[in-house]
Parts: structure tokens; sequence; C-alpha cells
């Protein structure tokens, strides 16, 4: 089958220029209400319960879920949706431990809480090193994938590509902050969302709408193994770790976390997390036609012949179903995701930066309002700028495993600090301090040493630590030392400020006054 | 200590139980899932109809499971943690 893949597309052109051009309008009309450092970060507070849980969705559907899984699908059948269904799984966690204590107790990051009856100085670098290093490695992920991505689509050079979406994504973070980054998400949720089940709906047409039919003439042309499990997950261990990884480390995603807190209270925060989490599992659901529909549609040998690693069978369907304008129309979907996600990622990292580092840590939380508007927006220059100059070194290099890696180390670094300190009251600044810090480096140590770097990066025959992924070890581990130290260096102020704190969660802030 | 603290102690416990219940039946769900891919491989090969392998069953599943366990803990939060969340609010216990 012949494709009109990497060869200038006009109706892929159209509906980027489209998308961009709607979108700077959009921060154009957000600048103009960015006044304050809780709009940039916060928009305002004012999303609403639908607004925000589409803002998460998109948020988490990357373009490595849409075209990253699809592909996974298309050419391994049942192992692929092994991936769909855990990095669903993390969203009731996120519901039940995180979404309300979030909002009630913090302003604009994660570290906002793990600092709020404990000493802040220390506890907000730990948490800063964390955040830093985890939208550092996504960054890199969504940036390498960015411009390979749109080189293959656009047939545009893998700099000019970086160079793109850097100034964009700029654009929207520096002037329009968190307002125009949400609406941002909202766009390209609803294009995504709408984008996938009209794909959905092309491919179910030609199998009488019965996705069992189409499952059905996929075992008949590739055999029965594409429904049933295979060597993806070999070892159970392997598989448990990555599991949990993925789990856990979606509620301890920063980009992710301080959404939280641009709705106005807990329950709008709850009703957020049910729409994100109803729209993210529709969306992994639809995944599973994607991917079997390429497989049967396209052929495993036209979508290798593309990219081996599949990850263009989506489109590749989408030209099949729907012909050039259709593929035009998902190309220009995947630019946006891409872009959005690298938003969103910059905007928290420039928070960590600006709003934990310099505000609270180098100016001890007094700075005037006008100083701190001003920091967050250098760092969000700066964030962009370091993400441009991320994408363009690791060019060429395999970067799959930094996706897993954020997700580790936000499972180890972010999530252990964050419940024990919402719902342990033992817990301590130096506990939070150790294990924040033990998580951020063992994750870092054991993913160089497991066989993702050792053997697939580095070509060495064996690895000296056994699985893919730390999960299974750091987690706990950073759980036991925030708990072990936090037992050796009790802090009276730390468990006396408990009950305080226990009061402004379930009430909220403005019940403060007891 | 006095009645108010009781009252908002007794309603974080409660809250916390839920909470910890609902992590550990996603938990659980999701667990035996990866299990049974990694150890099951043949059983989860079976066809229960042409086309639909208890593999494919199950995957779908557990993303229902997920909605199901939010439904749950959004229906208690809405009804019994807010109304006690008021109650406390406005009476002070």
């Amino acid at each position: 089958m012949s494709t009109s893949l990497g060869s200038p597309n006009v109706a892929a052109i159209f509906f980027f220029f489209l998308f961009v051009s709607v979108t700077l309008v959009i921060t154009y009309w957000a600048a103009r209400r960015t006044r304050s450092t809780e709009h940039f970060y916060a928009a305002g507070r004012s999303v609403t319960g639908l607004q925000n849980g589409l803002a998460l969705a998109g948020d988490y559907m990357s373009a490595a879920s849409f075209l990253g899984i699809a592909g996974l699908v298309s050419l391994s059948g049942f192992d692929g949706l092994i991936y769909s269904i855990g990095f669903l799984v993390g969203w009731p966690v996120v519901m039940f431990l995180i979404a309300e204590p979030l909002r009630n107790l913090g302003r604009y990051t994660f570290s906002d809480v793990v600092a709020y009856r404990l000493r802040q100085t220390p506890v907000r670098i730990a948490a800063a090193i964390g955040t830093l290093a985890v939208v550092t490695f996504y960054l890199i992920a969504q940036m390498v994938g960015a411009g390979n991505l749109i080189k293959l689509l656009f047939g545009i050079p893998y700099e000019w590509a970086i160079v793109i979406v850097g100034a964009v994504m700029m654009a929207y973070v520096l002037f329009g902050g968190m307002l125009a980054t949400t609406w941002v998400q909202i766009v390209k949720a609803v294009l995504l969302l709408g984008g996938a089940l009209l794909l959905a709906l092309m491919v179910l047409v030609r199998f009488s709408m019965n996705p069992l039919a189409l499952f059905a003439n996929a075992a008949e042309l590739f055999g029965a193994e594409v429904l049933a499990p295979g060597q993806l997950v070999a070892d159970p261990l392997d598989a448990l770790s990555l599991g949990i990884a993925l789990m856990l480390g979606t509620a301890g995603l920063p980009h992710i976390l301080m959404r939280f807190y641009t709705v106005p209270d807990a329950k709008t925060a709850r009703t957020s997390v049910s729409y994100a989490t109803a729209f993210i599992g529709f969306f992994y659901l639809l995944t599973f036609i994607l991917g079997f529909g390429a497989m049967v549609i396209v052929g495993h040998d036209a979508i290798k012949a593309v990219d081996k690693g599949g990850n263009m069978a989506a489109p590749l369907l989408a030209e099949a179903v729907g012909g050039e304008g259709f593929l035009g129309f998902i190309a220009a979907v995947a630019f946006a995701t891409i872009l959005a996600v690298v938003a969103g990622l910059t905007l928290s990292g420039a928070a960590a930066l600006s709003h934990d580092l310099w505000v609270n840590v180098v100016r001890a939380g007094k700075a005037p309002e006008h100083e701190q508007f001003l920091v967050a927006r250098v760092a969000a220059v700066l964030g962009g700028l370091v993400s441009v100059a991320l994408g363009i070194v690791f060019k060429g290099e395999n970067v799959a495993y930094m996706v897993g890696l954020a997700f580790a180390i936000a499972a180890s670094a972010n999530f252990p600090a964050l419940v024990l300190s919402v719902f342990w009251r033992p817990f301590t600044t130096r506990g939070a301090q150790a294990s924040m810090l033990v998580g951020t480096f063992s994750a870092l140590l054991l993913i160089f040493l497991s066989p993702t770097i050792q053997v697939t990066v580095l070509g060495q025959a064996t690895a000296p630590f056994p699985l893919k992924d730390p999960g299974l070890v750091t987690i706990p581990l950073s759980f036991l030392v925030g708990m072990v130290v936090s037992l050796l260096t009790p802090e009276k102020d730390a468990s006396d400020r408990f009950d305080q704190m226990q009061h402004r969660l379930h009430l909220g802030p403005e019940a403060d006054q007891v | 200590m006095s009645e108010k603290q009781r009252a908002l102690e007794a309603l974080a416990a409660a809250q916390w139980k839920l909470a910890l219940r609902l992590t550990a039946a996603m938990m659980a769900v999701y667990f035996a899932f990866i299990l049974l891919v990694a150890w099951a491989k043949p059983l989860l090969a079976t066809q229960l109809v042409p086309g639909l392998s208890l593999g494919i069953l199950l995957g779908a599943l557990v993303i229902v499971a997920a909605w199901i366990l939010i439904w749950i803990y959004v229906r208690w939060a809405n009804s019994h943690y807010d109304a006690t969340v008021t109650r406390i609010r406005e009476t002070g216990r």
C-alpha cells in the first residue's frame, strides 16, 4: 500500500495552522486575564469540574499513548493493551488519596502539601529535585518524540520541528499561564477524543459495528495469538514492577497534580477526576479498536515499512479509511497533543523553580507579588529554552525508556512523601527529605543498572539489576526510609500541626480560623 | 478535645478507611490481571466467542472496575462526606 506520509500534506498543514491560530487567540484572551501569580499558576481557581476533567485527560493522553499504544496493539495485539490498562488504573488512586487533600492544603505545587506542617526549606529543595527530575525526563521523551513524529508526518527537518514546538508552547505558557494552558488542553482533548472516536467508527463500519468481528478477523489473518498474552510480559516480577510504577506514578506527576489547584474547591477536584477517568478510560478502550483496525486494514508489513516501532499505525489507518484529508487531520491532532503536553510540563517545571525554590527557599516566602509574577515568567522562558535544547541534544537517541523513568521517579519520590505527609502523623522534615531523595536517586541508579539501559541502550550482555523497571524496589524503599527516619527524628511541631492540617484538609482553607 | 475535633476525627477516620479499601481493591484487580497475563497465558487465550478472548474481556473489565470504584467513592463523598463537612462547619460538631 502506498502512503503520502512523510511528504508535506496540505490538509495536515491547514489543520495544524488552524489549531495554532485558535490556541493563540485563546492565549491572547487568557493573557489579558493573567494579572497575578494566582492566575499564572492556577488560572484564578476558576476552572469547572468538566473543564478540568478534560484538561487532566489532555495532560495525560500524550502522543505516546495515542500513537505508541495503537502501534503496539497493531503489531503485537493483546500485549499492547496491557499498557492501555496500566495507564488508567492510577486514576482511582489519585481520586481516593490525592485530589481533595491537594486542593485544600496547597497553593501551586505538590510541595506545598508535603511541606505544609514541616520545615519549608529542606522539604521544598528535596521536592523540587524530584519534580525537576520527573519533568526533565518526561520532556526529553516528548520533545524527541515530537521531532521524529513531525519529521515523519510533515516532512520538515527535526530541529525545525523542535523549535516550532518550543516557540508555540512558550507563547502559551509565558503569556497565557495556566488559563491558556488549560484551554489548550481542553481543545486538544476534545480533538483527540473526537478524532479517535471518528477513526474507530470508520473502522467499525467495515465490520457491521461489531468490535468482536474485527478481533475475529485479526485472529484469522494473523493467528489466534494476537488475542492472547505473548512475550511482552514474560517475567511476573517485571510485570508487577512496571504495573506498580504506572499506577502510583500517575499520582506523583507534578503537571497532573498542579491541575487540582485550578478548581474552586475540593468537591470540584473530585468531580474533575471522575470526568478525567471516564474520558481516559473511554480513550484507552478506543485504542483496542484502533490497534486491531490498523492490524487488519493496514497490515503488519505496511506499518513496519514506515516505522519499525509501529508509531505510524494510527495515521496510516486514518489514510486507509478516510484518505489524505483525514490523515492530515489525525496528524495535526497528534502535533497538537505534543504541544499541549509540553506546555503543561514546562509550566509545572517553572512552578518548581520559581514558587518552590525562588520564592520559598531563596526569599523565605517573603517575595512581593510583582516579584513572584516576574520570576514565574522568567522560569517559564528558561523551561522553554531548556526543553528545546534537550530535544536537540537527544536527537537520534533511544529515549522510549524515559517515560517509564519519569513514572518510576514520580512513584518513588513524590507519591510516598505526599501520602505520608497527609495521612501519617509521625512524619517529619528529615523523613520527608530522606524519602524524596532516596526515591529519586534509587530510581535513577536502578534504571541505570537495569537491562533497559545496560542491554537495550548500551548493548551489554547482562545487567547488574534484573528488573526493567525499579518500582517494585524503590517505592517500598522510599516509604520505609521515610518512616524509619521520621521515627528516629521526632519533630514536635510537625506532629502538633497534624490536627490543624486535618482541620483544613476536610473543612477547606476558608475554615482555617478554628 | 472539643466536640468539633472529635467529629472531624471520626470523619477523617471514615474517609481514610474507605480510601484505603478502594485503593486496595483497585490494586488487587489490576495485579490479579497482570499476574494472570504472566502466568495463565493459555487460559487468557481461550476464546469465549469468536474474536473475544478471556484476556481482552478481563482487560476491558479492569477499566470498567476503575470506573465502578470511582463511582462508589463519589457517591459516598457526595452524600455522606459532604453532608458531614457542612454539618461540622455550621454547627461545630
